[in-house]
Order: structure tokens, then sequence, then C-alpha cells
């Protein structure tokens, strides 16, 4: 039987790009922005597209992928379960590396998610389970159903629309350091209070960007990760898992039940403790999102993580620097915003993050939702 | 004007609930091995540890109580013209939850504290389709 911790340190991430511009890219399709973010990530590492053997990704099928890329790799992942799909591709990147099935793998994310460019249609039939059970109701995407558990929360903790608007406020700041960003000007609780509701307690601040862009990453063995200019950013730590998919079904509406899971299988691959992480992408589809993955991965107890954001650890002179592109509530957020939490893991642990830099940086942590609380996956990212 | 939101198409294990609904009975599934009461409807028990295939179709109470919610401000097509309105888990007091709209009310947080006791309305939306609101207990 195998041991995680044997696949530890074994698989780097030697190439990461995200396209050149995100944000606003009515001129270029979705299938595009994949091919792009891949191009880029591949230059990043001396690779191209004709060193690939394994592909990875989310959005297209993999077929749709490789034929737009005309590529024939040996080993595929198609693995689709929304935002964090990304950081499941990595794990089982690490997997298929160390069995051999192929040597490169290209993980990529693109999505015209503000203009719509050469996207197939969506949406759930009527005779789906949500279709039948939850469309009915009135919900209408994710700010409508994402944002249901949080009265139970805020019955059960007291935790504050204040303390979620804190995490907004936080993020912010951390946008005003990185000038790709989309949203830059500084925000308090007041204006977060302030704006439109759009599904209380949800007001728009609350809620993530939406936008066009695209990222990849490339992943090779242990003995071919030195050979690059770029200090190799390791896999250290890995798990996913996925529940439920509607969200009425969700069982603790106060506790991200499959991220406790994730969170513990990465520890234990990485055989790290919670103080050895000095960095945390957290997805950020609201305001809450990183509030439950920070109490279910046991950074804090269950119901301190509105107070703890409200205390300013993770804002700019933090001692736990988290979301410090801007997150999706602020930097980017095309719809599977995960490959950007991994980018920005691996654009810090490089120490290519300029102004917003975290100094004697070593070990980061990705976490992101597969799906509304759906599910899960974690990765533990380190440089040394 | 005809209703225009999105109906629900049954499938065959969920058939009788929705027969149920259209006759104003609640019908959900129990387990005859564990007892316990589930909801939506599958064909056998998804309790962890039991997950028997001996369960059987009871009418219930349609009492519940209020567990989460949101109040949406926005609404999408038809749903604009109900803006603000809540989309709710609530808890039945047979133990399973579902997703519905509580309504009858005014649409406030004041108005809504987690826990209310509610009722089952049920919303015969078109001739084939009723759907399981709540509302607060009315007295």
């Amino acid at each position: 039987m195998g041991d995680s911790r044997d696949y530890s340190h074994k698989v780097a991430i030697v190439g990461a790009s995200e396209t050149e511009t995100v944000g606003l890219l009515p001129d270029r399709s979705m299938l595009q922005l994949h091919a792009e973010a891949a191009m880029r990530a591949l230059a990043d590492c001396g690779m191209t597209l004709d060193d690939v053997d394994g592909v990875a990704t989310a959005g297209p099928t993999p077929a749709q992928l490789t034929e737009y890329l005309n590529i024939i790799p040996r080993w595929v992942d198609g693995t689709a379960v929304g935002g964090g799909s990304f950081l499941m591709h990595v794990g089982h990147a690490v997997a298929a590396i160390q069995a051999g099935y192929c040597d490169v793998v290209l993980v990529t994310h693109g999505e015209s998610g503000r203009s719509h460019v050469g996207v197939g249609g969506r949406g759930a039939g009527p005779s789906t389970i949500g279709g039948q059970f939850e469309a009915p109701f009135g919900v209408w995407g994710p700010p409508s159903m994402f944002s249901i558990p949080i009265v139970r929360h805020m019955h059960k903790y007291g935790t504050t629309e204040e303390q979620m608007a804190e995490i907004a406020v936080a993020t912010r700041k951390w946008a005003e350091l990185n000038p790709r960003a989309m949203m830059r000007d500084p925000i308090t609780v007041k204006d977060v209070l302030d704006s439109r509701l759009i599904a209380w307690p949800l007001h728009l601040l609350n809620c993530c960007l939406v936008t066009d862009g695209g990222g990849a990453l490339v992943l090779v063995s242990e003995e071919r990760a030195k050979d690059f200019q770029k200090p190799p950013v390791w896999v250290l730590g890995r798990g996913e898992a996925t529940a439920h998919t509607n969200i009425s079904m969700m069982k603790d509406m106060t506790e991200w039940t499959s991220a406790i899971q994730t969170g513990k299988d990465a520890f234990a691959m990485a055989e790290m403790l919670h103080s050895d992480i000095q960095h945390a992408m957290f997805y950020d589809a609201f305001t809450h999102v990183p509030m439950y993955a920070l109490e279910a991965l046991g950074f804090v107890k269950p119901g301190e993580g509105g107070p703890y954001f409200a205390e300013g650890h993770t804002a700019p002179g933090g001692d736990f620097p988290m979301n410090t592109n801007g997150g999706g509530l602020s930097y980017t957020h095309t719809g599977m915003y995960g490959m950007f939490a991994i980018m920005e893991s691996v654009t810090q642990l490089r120490g290519e993050a300029g102004e917003r830099q975290i100094e004697n940086l070593h070990t980061s942590m990705v976490h992101a939702p597969a799906g509304m609380f759906s599910g899960t996956s974690t990765l533990i990212l380190g440089n040394e | 004007m005809a209703y225009n939101k999105p109906l629900p198409q049954a499938t065959p294990e969920t058939q009788e609930f929705w027969d149920g609904l259209k006759r104003h009975e609640l019908r959900i599934q129990q387990c005859n091995d564990c007892n316990q009461f589930y909801f939506y409807p599958r064909p056998f028990c998804p309790s962890p540890g039991c997950r028997s295939n001996n369960v059987e179709w009871q009418t219930v109470s349609g009492k519940a109580k209020l567990h989460t919610y949101v109040i949406s401000h926005h609404g999408f097509g038809p749903w604009a013209e109900d803006v603000p309105y809540v989309i709710a888990v609530v808890e039945l007091d047979e133990g399973p939850r579902m997703m519905s709209n509580i309504i009858n009310i005014d649409p406030t947080p004041e108005n809504l504290p987690p826990d209310l006791p509610l009722e089952i309305v049920y919303d015969d939306v078109t001739d084939e389709v009723t759907l399981a609101k709540f509302q607060p207990v009315q007295g």
C-alpha cells in the first residue's frame, strides 16, 4: 500500500504563467485563453508544446483542448469539479509523473467568464436533482446558493456582517499592491455594508469579480526540476474530496466538512503543521468562503474565523498573509479562479510578487472549493 | 399570465413526491431499518452505515423550522417581480431538510430568525405542478 509522504517533494511546478492580461478580454475565445496561458507557461520554463506528454484541464474537455493545441498526450485528467479543479490536477499530476505515466504535465485554465466568447450553453435540466429541488425556488447562481449557509454560521457563532466585510477590506489592501488587479481603490467596512444588497447577508462587495483570463502550469519530476532557470516550486502536500452538489444537501451549514479532510491529507503528506504555513491562498468567491476554509483547515477553531479576519491577521503587515494577489474579490475571478490562487502561491514562492512580496517565504497553502461548499482541494507548496 | 418560472420534471424515483404535493400531501421516504426519514427521494437509505433498500413512503406533517436562508435582492427573468424574496433551507420536524421559499411574510432579517417555526403551503403553480413552500406558523 502506498504512502502519500513518499510523493511529497517529488514533483515541481517549473513553468507558470497567466494570460498576458486578465480582466475584460472580449477579443479572445475560451480555448484561445487556454492556449495563450499554455504557451506562456511553457515559455516560462523554456519548453514547447512538443515537450508536453500529459494534459489536465477543466472547462473544455481534455479532447477539446488537445485538438485545439494539436497534441496527443499519453496522460489526461479532465476532473472538472469547479474552481478547485486545477488543485486536484496538480495532485493527480504528482502521482502520474511518479508512476511514469508521463514526464511533463501541462495544466491549463481559460475562461471567458465575462465576455462569453466561444462558450457553450450551461444550466441544469429540469429533471436533475437541482432542477427539481432547487431551481423552482428561484436560485439564480452562486451568490444565491453559496451564501445560503452563512445565516446558520451567524446564528451559531455570532459571526457578523462587519466581520465578513473586513475580509473584503483586507483583500482589497492586497489588491492595492497588485498593478494587475481590477479593483484597487481602498474600501472600508462601511463601503461594503453600504454596497447594494445582492442576497442578504451578501452585499455587492462581499462578492467576487466576474472577469476573463487564464493561467497554466508545467510540472515535471524531481530529476528534471533542477534543469530550469527559475527555482522549482515543490508540491509538498495535496488533498481532495467531493460531497454534495446541491447546497440544500450540505449536511452541516456551519462547517466545510470536506475541507477538514483535504487539509488533514495535505498536512499528512507534507509532514507539516499549521505553524509551518506562512502564506495562504484561500479561494474567495465570497467573503465567507475563506472564513469557512480557515476554520475547516484548522487554523482557528470553529466560529473564530470572523474575529480572526477582523483582527487583521490576513491583511498586509499581518502574521498570516492571505489572498495576496487581491483574491477573487479584487484581483480577478474568471469563474474557476483556483488556477489564479495556485499562480499567486507560485509567484510568491519564486519571489516575483513585487511590492506585495512576502519576505522569507518557504511554504504556502492553496485551498479551493469544488463547487459551492461541494468539495475542496488543498495543496501545500514550497520552495526549499 | 402563464407561470413562467422553472418547473421540476419528475424522475421515476421522485414521482411519488411530486404526485403527493399535487394531492396536497408531503410525501417523503423513511428507512424501515434505521427509521430515519430522508430527502430527496432515492430508492435506498442514504444514511452512513445503513444504506438499506427497505424504505417506504410516508406522509409527514409539513411542520418545519427555518434552518438558513438568503433574502435575494436580485432576480433573473421572471424572478425580478418577486424581489426581494427568501430562498431558504427548512428542516422538517421529521429531520430532513429541503430548499423552499418562505412566503406570506415581509422578508427582513428581523422577521426571519433561524429556527422560526414554519408550516407548509401547497402552492399550485400550474395545473400539473404543486411546490412545497413554507410560511410562519399561523396563530
